[in-house]
């Protein structure tokens, strides 16, 4: 490929190893100015490496990074590193304790001498309005919502004069509107002339908001190609290196007169959903949707006990279930893969075996004994069941990638063949495969007469479902039957719908 | 349209009023403190006289600067509880080198005058010495600083052979008795301190730069800030103010008991933690601490004018604790952490 400008950021035969694991392997990336260049890749394929690189956290062992054709700055002088290049961390680097203000100018509040705070404030208003973030400077960081946190991450990545700009997996946390407001954003900046690089797993992202692509596959450059000279298939096939459909679902019969094995009644809670009717069968998978407002992830949270409704009731696998009483509707047939994995779905320290089989740490043993053995032959069948990728059973969760560690919690909730699933954005920051493995596990367990409850902010995942309910504003406006066009549900999602 | 009032986002949005609250979180004790005067004066007609509440000062100063070491520590997102032990060895040690053997030192000929400068660098070296273990073996601040609570009253008590050192150079004695405009010197020293603490965490970076480490040091490493070095510094400091503590409590009492400062650091994580610091880091201010201070001092002062006898004190001084504890987190209004 010639490069005929010469490029805006470029990182040439780049290696790094981790110890015994190469990070990277001679990749390399070419970016040309004004354009959004989307960098996928598998988990572990690198890309995150490169993002530390690219941002001077880490030096290269091989390899050199240039800026607009010059050599990068040292790596001790930060602020020239600011100046060339911004990023917005897929790892929140806000100080929740301190006002938005301090935090756009963390560490620079001032030249010299004291802070003046009146004028910090002004400056962090005006930087706010110049990128449209309506957040009051005053507040503090730890209030924002995801999404405004990430564009004050936006407005102090950019107010250091950097034109170019890294987003590593920004629409992670997001809802769809939200997800719509950064595009609309990105447009915008790209209209400004800011280059930027993109990371997502979801390929159809890419398609709506980048020009070019790069393919990272096993720590290695792969191909870089304008978007549209790479369709969604060979996009897939870049990254996993085999041809892969898309996941297609499994066919089921729903008995009508299958044992409801959850089912909700006049369940309410302040702000967040009211009058709440639903029923999942043995051997249905039943999707929820709707926007981040919707409530749908505070009803599945109260579904499993995690929040405590109002008022309504519970039940699971016929079981009345006190509100907010997890251990009860866990006794009595529920398992659930929680929203935030990393916060309620594992102990990241303990191991696979022991995080898998924590619900049934009761049935390895006698009188409260737990037997490493049999623990042991459990976790092991867990990761044959789910193709778990990891050095063996003993190796600490926390140490697995996104989509593995995910595999682990779902592992735990299907681990005492629960009556009833309720699984909560199953699918979050997780790569093609992974999901591919998730959504089988699923239908398999469904097959075995588990009744799932779906949420998901991800039309992908829902195809898998019997059914979608759809909320909106805190209420279920819609039972969409299988063979859901996409737009039907987002305008019923969106309350657009008659 | 997607802007439009939906719960989650109204949810997250009654700022503007705990904002302004959120300024006058340095000073949820006020209350607690207006409350200790009214019901010191009426408890005991002595309480209310000038002379007695400058005595509460005085006795709580030295208390009151290694509780500012401490917030410094705790805004840094560590702990330090050897810092009690400092407060014990600094004065002892450095006055041990200095005075002759008869008098129970080590007889080094080590002139007078560096008697205080040894104290601070004494002080200043525990710090450094626990900020090495911390930092550079990456150990937990926790447990190096319980063992070295340990180790260096361990070595007051090897050197001192358990026993109080009472034949001091006067001038060691100086800054913890004098007295400067009709206020005892030691009030003053620990007010400069504290107004200095205030300043540099509110108004210049580096002290900026202890609530950025302590709120998520890796968002601070990545803004530049020398995480490290800055958290160095802040032990060094800490042990230094403990050793100026140790300093003035000797002055004060005329002498070094072999347990100075023992069992301090709960009076001072008690001060720190219902004057607004928390245990997590990244929260607090100095000049909630010191109405921590305050309140304990106060208490402290009610009890003995009331004449609680000795064994209740510990009892009724929890409770007042527990107490100040619950006002001043009704009054914040934020879950304490």
């Amino acid at each position: 490929m010639t490069v005929t400008e010469t490029a805006a950021v470029e990182a040439r035969g780049i290696t790094k190893r981790f110890g015994p694991t190469v990070a990277l392997n001679d990749a390399g990336i070419v970016i040309t100015p004004g354009e959004t260049h989307a960098l996928v890749g598998r988990n572990g394929a690198g890309k995150s490496t490169l993002v530390s690189i690219l941002t001077g956290l880490q030096r290269p062992d091989l390899g050199e990074v240039l800026f607009a054709g010059e050599p990068s700055p040292p790596l001790t002088d930060r602020d020239a590193w600011r100046r060339r290049v911004a990023c917005v961390y897929q790892k929140s680097t806000i100080i929740p304790s301190l006002t938005v203000a301090e935090n756009l100018f963390i560490n620079r509040q001032t030249e010299r001498g004291p802070i003046n705070w009146r004028a910090l404030r002004a400056r962090a208003r005006q930087l706010l309005d110049q990128y449209g973030v309506a957040v009051d400077a005053d507040s503090l960081a730890g209030d924002l919502n995801v999404e405004e946190r990430q564009l004050v991450e936006i407005a102090r990545a950019l107010s250091f004069g950097a034109r170019f700009i890294i987003l590593d997996e920004p629409t992670a946390q997001l809802d769809g509107p939200a997800i719509e407001r950064l595009f609309e954003r990105m447009r915008d900046l790209r209209n400004q002339g800011v280059t930027m690089m993109f990371i997502s797993h979801h390929l159809e992202e890419v398609y709506q908001v980048c020009q070019s692509v790069t393919v990272f596959r096993d720590a290695r450059h792969v191909v870089t190609a304008p978007v549209a000279d790479l369709p969604h298939d060979e996009l897939v096939k870049a990254m996993t290196g085999e041809e892969t459909q898309a996941y297609e679902s499994k066919a089921r019969e729903i008995d009508g007169g299958a044992k409801v094995v959850l089912s909700a009644s006049g369940l309410r809670l302040k702000d967040r959903y009211e009058d709440v009717d639903l029923a999942v069968r043995s051997g249905e998978i039943v999707g929820l949707a709707g926007s981040g407002s919707s409530g749908k992830v505070g009803l599945a949270e109260s579904l499993v006990g995690l929040r405590k409704p109002d008022g309504g009731d519970v039940t699971v696998n016929g079981t009345a279930i006190r509100p907010g009483d997890v251990t009860a509707a866990l006794k009595a047939g529920l398992g659930f893969v929680p929203q935030d994995r990393h916060h309620e779905g594992f102990v990241p320290l303990l191991s696979i075996a022991e995080n898998a089989t924590m619900p049934i740490a009761h049935k390895l043993g006698r009188f409260g004994m737990i037997s490493g053995e049999r623990r042991k032959a459990r976790a092991t069948t867990m990761i044959q069941d789910l193709d778990i990728k990891t050095t063996g059973p003993d190796q600490p969760v926390g140490d697995l990638s996104g989509g593995n560690a995910q595999k682990v919690v779902l592992a735990r909730a299907l681990a005492d063949s629960p009556a009833a699933l309720v699984v909560i954005n199953p699918t979050a920051g997780v790569d093609v495969k992974a999901k591919q493995s998730l959504l089988g596990a699923v239908e398999d367990a469904t097959a075995r007469g588990t009744g799932v409850l779906l949420v998901s902010d991800e039309l992908d995942d829902l195809r898998i479902c019997d059914r979608v309910l759809v909320m909106f504003h805190g209420k279920v406006v819609k039972d969409v039957p299988r063979g859901w066009s996409e737009n039907d549900l987002v305008a019923a999602m969106e309350g657009i719908d008659s | 349209m997607t802007e439009s009032a939906v719960p989650d986002s109204l949810a997250v949005r009654s700022r503007g009023t705990g904002l302004k609250l959120g300024r006058f979180r340095d000073l949820t004790l006020v209350p607690v403190i207006i409350l200790l005067l009214i019901v010191g004066s009426f408890a005991d007609p002595v309480f209310m006289t000038t002379g007695n509440l400058t005595n509460v000062l005085q006795q709580q100063s030295a208390l009151a600067l290694v509780v500012l070491a401490e917030a410094l520590v705790l805004i840094a997102g560590k702990f330090d509880l050897s810092l009690e032990s400092t407060v014990g060895l600094a004065p002892a040690l450095a006055v041990m080198l200095v005075i002759p053997t008869s008098a129970g030192g080590f007889g080094l000929g080590v002139p007078v005058a560096l008697a205080i400068p040894l104290c601070l660098l004494i002080g200043a070296a525990v710090g450094a010495f626990n900020g090495f273990l911390i930092l550079r073996f990456q150990l937990s601040a926790f447990i190096v600083t319980l063992a070295m609570l340990i180790v260096v009253r361990g070595l007051q008590t090897g050197i001192t052979g358990g026993k109080s050192l009472f034949a001091l150079p006067p001038s060691f004695l100086y800054l913890g008795s004098a007295t400067w405009l009709g206020i005892p010197a030691a009030i003053w020293i620990t007010a400069v301190l504290f107004a200095a603490g205030i300043v540099v965490l509110r108004f210049f970076r580096t002290g900026r730069a202890l609530y950025a480490i302590g709120g998520n040091a890796d968002a601070a490493r990545a803004a530049g800030i020398r995480v490290e070095r800055v958290t160095w510094v802040v032990f060094v400091i800490s042990g230094t103010l403990a050793a100026v503590a140790g300093m003035l409590e000797t002055g004060r009492l005329g002498g070094i008991s072999a347990n100075q400062g023992d069992g301090w650091i709960f009076m001072v994580f008690a001060a720190a933690v219902i004057g607004g610091v928390s245990m997590d880091g990244g929260k607090g201010t100095i000049l909630g601490a010191l109405t921590g201070v305050l309140v304990i001092g106060l208490v402290e002062n009610i009890l003995t004018l009331k004449g609680v006898p000795g064994e209740w004190r510990n009892l009724v001084y929890g409770a007042i604790i527990l107490v100040a504890l619950m006002i001043s987190r009704l009054a914040g209004g934020k879950a304490q952490d």
